[in-house]
């Protein structure tokens, strides 16, 4: 170990210097409260700047990262938690919320698979950006099992959920909705925890509703995803 | 604590199982979701005491998905030719699905009424 780069590829240095400058992006995001600066994105970007000063492969970064992005997996299945907390007070209205999610999955996923590829964008690129508006853990998931590139997805979706949580809000009073559990779950299913953060502050049963829709959106888009790709390509 | 890291894994590892079992069409990890969520409705898992390791997990996910991200330093110039069918397919769908989920969802609401 006579050079810094090599230590990178060991656990416990990496470990501590990916929750440091990640604990280090969301106080500074805590303190200027600018959604651009989402942690995540400050990280990343840190992060690369870091690697590609000190000339430190890619390669040597995951050996040394590999037990947060196993953790991935993981809080995937521990969303089904989060799923049964807040299905046990909205039963009432969980068909015409399934219907509303499927019909916002189903559009998102062939309208941007269209609008990419007539622009122009590869197979790799549509397959990256089909799962966008999913939470990241099973966003990745999707991208990756579909050839897509899964870095690409894990920056676009936090873009997406920045976006959607800054037009959000302005857009539903544009189109002048009323219904808080039709503002919570746009909120969560157009742009998953970051939507969610902006339907708290709009009230708590948008809300509870937003968390739900993560995880229908999710669901619904894992689905979805394969069977559009059938019906498409056949 | 234990019991709850067991759970996840548990439902992580049944989940897994089931997508390979249909040829990974749905990933593992989603499968595991819908039926750890099941299995809470059932009462077959204790949902107090998976609480802990639940939350602590699902509360820092965004820090799970950093080394996913800091790949990008391989793929950037690949994926910067493509940055304007990126920027623009993105932006549309997603007020599309924003869109779409309000109307239809405040739409079945009033047919309700």
């Amino acid at each position: 170990m006579e050079r810094i780069e090599s230590w990178f590829a060991t656990q416990p240095f990496t470990l501590a210097f990916v929750i440091g400058t990640y604990l280090a992006a969301v106080w500074l995001y805590r303190k200027t409260r600018l959604a651009v600066l989402h942690p995540v994105l400050t990280t990343i970007a840190v992060i690369i700047a870091v690697l590609s000063l000190l000339n430190v492969p890619y390669d040597d970064f995951k050996q040394g990262s590999a037990l947060i992005d196993f953790m991935l997996g993981p809080s995937v299945v521990a969303l089904g938690y989060a799923l049964h907390e807040q299905v046990s007070h909205i039963r009432k209205h969980l068909w015409s919320m399934i219907t509303a999610i499927v019909t916002g999955s189903a559009l998102g996923i062939i309208s941007v698979g269209l609008i990419a590829r007539w622009m122009g964008a590869n197979e790799a690129i549509v397959a990256s950006l089909e799962p966008k508006s999913v939470t990241n853990p099973i966003a990745i998931s999707i991208a990756e099992r579909f050839g897509g590139i899964p870095p690409l997805t894990a920056v676009i979706v936090v873009m997406v959920g920045v976006f959607g949580g800054i037009v959000g809000p302005f857009i539903l009073q544009k189109m002048g909705i009323e219904s808080k559990i039709a503002k919570g779950l746009a909120m969560g299913s157009a742009a998953h925890g970051l939507g969610t953060a902006r339907a708290i502050e709009m009230g708590a049963i948008e809300g509870a509703i937003s968390g739900l829709a993560i995880g229908l959106m999710g669901l619904a888009t894992a689905l979805l995803v394969p069977l559009i790709r059938l019906l498409f390509n056949a | 604590m234990l019991y709850g890291f067991f759970i996840i894994f548990l439902f992580y590892a049944i989940g897994n199982f089931c997508s390979w079992l249909i040829q990974g069409i749905v990933p593992g990890n989603v499968i595991g979701m819908v039926l750890l969520f099941i299995a809470l409705q059932l009462k077959w898992v204790d949902a107090l005491k998976l609480r802990t390791v639940a939350v602590g997990i699902t509360t820092h996910m965004s820090l799970f998905f950093v080394p996913v991200g800091v790949g990008l330093m391989i793929s950037m110039q690949y994926i910067g030719q493509y940055w304007a069918p990126i920027v623009v397919s993105v932006i549309i769908s997603t007020i599309l699905v924003l869109i779409s989920t309000a109307y239809v969802q405040q739409k079945m609401e009033s047919w309700n009424e």
